[in-house]
């Protein structure tokens, strides 16, 4: 538990020593931002809107395609670029402690960063009377949501020594899996259904509706878990290479 | 009781091949280090040593052959091993934007020392390092020589059983490199260390032991001083000799005993290298001719073979 918890307070506090944090935290709330407020403030197309977070919700699962990686990329591809891998896997820290702990440390920031975002909820509650349920659960989805991107990120970070590739290739992944569902009407039958289950946005959408369903929570749960799982393989692969 | 010998050896491998794609970069090498010894791996870039060094550590498994370390596998029971050694990687890859003492304390946490612990020790290695002056340092900021003392602090943190240095002293000044062997002569007294180097008289310096290694496979193994003995295949002596230079260097060769000679002109004086079969003492003969041909002789001095020729001679030219 202390060698998770050391991995991961070592990278929270690269995160907040180098522009990184500040970069992608201010860039999210920026776009988030506008986002919000095109949602809630009157206009020609949408002249009365309705005090709801919905907007905000909808624009951040796709923000988060290009700024999950970013907070990822580095995280074990820098340690084989540079050469540290060699002090920590020789340290007495077991592979999934050090998945973990980065992970942990990625899910952090992302917690820090949505919780930034809290006054937008808050701005409504004061101006207007917005129904709270579809705020708590849009919040519980961006979070599941995030927390299975970032592991996607975990396992790219794992595989390349290339910061850029790993980088890259997790907004790939994370942007195939948010809208692979779009194309399920396409195939018919048990593909169609596959494809539609796989997504990760056809499974955001009813949290964003004030719907919580098990079904959704298991699902991100199990994606973030599948590719942790992933990652500890690599990384235990990496020794064999 | 019965295995009381393997209780002596800390370090015990068979068999040791390890492949790079097709190339065998270790291939079945066999070596044991005994608690408290200080061994030295020796050997030209590319022979094996880090290699070797990286299997010991635990950061990759051997394509084939077995190591254990205080017996223990470092495949099947990789976390004790990892949990006794102290290693330094050549490259000396540190975490640059931390402070020295933030990443001796992570290093600690990482090496499951309790926090009273790594308090104590960060005080002491910072002291042994000689890093008083730079515990707040940014690791990037300091000098190669600093840092290499930094990755010499983190790798005695925790006061391993094993330390494993691989090239302690490669690219620091050299006031840094006398430092660095003194640091690791005083180490070698209390631990088992193992270390790897391309400069003999390093070697010669610091090591108990030496295995030479090339390509891939021990080449010669023992003390330093026997090692020079049992390579000695010649004797050399070093003759000054007044007179003209050919009919020396031909009178010279007969000799019984003499297997080649060489001259070279060393300011105005005429040296003569005369290489003497093995164990023969033959500086009565020499003066003898010397003078019947009525040459003046200046000097005559036995020269014992440098570890420098006979590692030559091994990563050149012929297994012992």
């Amino acid at each position: 538990m202390r060698t998770i918890r050391a991995v991961a307070w070592k990278e929270i506090q690269v995160y907040f020593g180098t522009p990184i944090a500040y970069i992608v935290g201010s860039i999210f709330l920026v776009l988030t931002g506008i986002f919000f407020a095109i949602g809630v403030v009157p206009s020609e197309a949408n002249p009365f809107p309705e005090a709801s977070l919905s907007n905000f919700f909808q624009w951040g699962t796709t923000i988060l395609i290009l700024l999950a990686p970013a907070l990822t990329m580095r995280l074990l591809a820098e340690e084989q670029k540079l050469g540290t891998i060699e002090l920590l896997l020789t340290s007495p820290v077991r592979d999934w402690e050090v998945i973990l702990g980065k992970y942990l440390a990625s899910l952090t920031f992302l917690l820090a960063m949505l919780a930034l975002t809290l006054y937008y909820p808050a701005l409504l509650f004061i101006f207007a009377d917005p129904d709270p349920g579809p705020i708590y659960s849009g919040y519980l989805g961006l979070i599941l949501y995030g927390a299975a991107a970032l592991s996607i990120g975990m396992l790219t970070s794992t595989i390349t020594s290339n910061q850029i590739v790993a980088g890259f290739v997790a907004m790939g992944v994370i942007a195939a899996l948010s809208f692979v569902h779009v194309s399920s009407d396409l195939l018919g039958g048990f593909m169609s259904l596959l494809i539609r289950e796989v997504g990760l946005q056809a499974h955001f959408e009813d949290f964003s509706r004030g719907v919580i369903d098990t079904k959704h929570i298991v699902y991100f749960l199990s994606v973030t878990a599948v590719f942790l799982f992933l990652a500890i393989r690599a990384l235990e692969f990496r020794r064999w290479r | 009781m019965e295995n009381r010998k393997t209780d002596d050896l800390m370090i015990q491998a068979s068999q040791l091949t390890h492949y790079y794609g097709p190339r065998p970069a270790v291939e079945e090498v066999n070596f044991g280090v005994k608690r408290g010894e200080v061994l030295g791996f020796l050997g030209p870039n590319g022979a094996g040593k880090t290699t070797t060094m990286r299997i010991i550590t635990g950061f990759m498994p051997p394509t084939q052959g077995k190591v254990t370390l205080a017996d223990y596998d470092v495949v099947e029971q990789s976390l004790e091993v990892r949990r006794r050694i102290g290693y330094l990687p050549e490259t000396v890859p540190l975490h640059m934007e931390m402070p020295v003492t933030s990443y001796l304390k992570y290093m600690g946490t990482l090496r499951r020392m309790p926090s009273r612990q790594i308090k104590r020790r960060i005080g002491e290695v910072i002291e042994v390092c000689r890093l008083q002056d730079y515990h707040k340092t940014i690791i990037g900021k300091l000098s190669k020589g600093f840092r290499q003392r930094v990755g010499i602090a983190q790798a005695i943190l925790h006061e391993p059983e094993v330390l494993v240095l691989d090239e302690p002293t490669i690219g620091i000044d050299p006031i840094q490199v006398v430092e660095t062997r003194r640091l690791i002569q005083d180490l070698g007294k209390e631990q088992t260390v193992v270390l790897s180097s391309h400069i003999l008289p390093e070697v010669n310096m610091i090591c108990e032991r030496v295995l030479i290694i090339h390509e891939g496979k021990i080449v010669a193994e023992d003390t330093p001083e026997n090692l020079a003995q049992r390579l000695q295949g010649a004797d050399q002596l070093q003759v000054e000799v007044r007179g003209p230079v050919r009919e020396v260097q031909a009178a010279l060769r007969q000799i019984n005993g003499v297997t080649e000679v060489t001259h070279r002109s060393q300011q105005g004086r005429n040296v003569f290298t005369v290489q003497v079969q093995r164990g023969q003492d033959l500086r009565d003969e020499i003066s003898r001719v010397v003078v019947n041909q009525d040459w003046s002789l200046f000097s005559m001095q036995l020269v014992s073979m440098s570890l420098e020729d006979i590692f030559l001679r091994l990563t050149t030219h012929e297994e012992l």
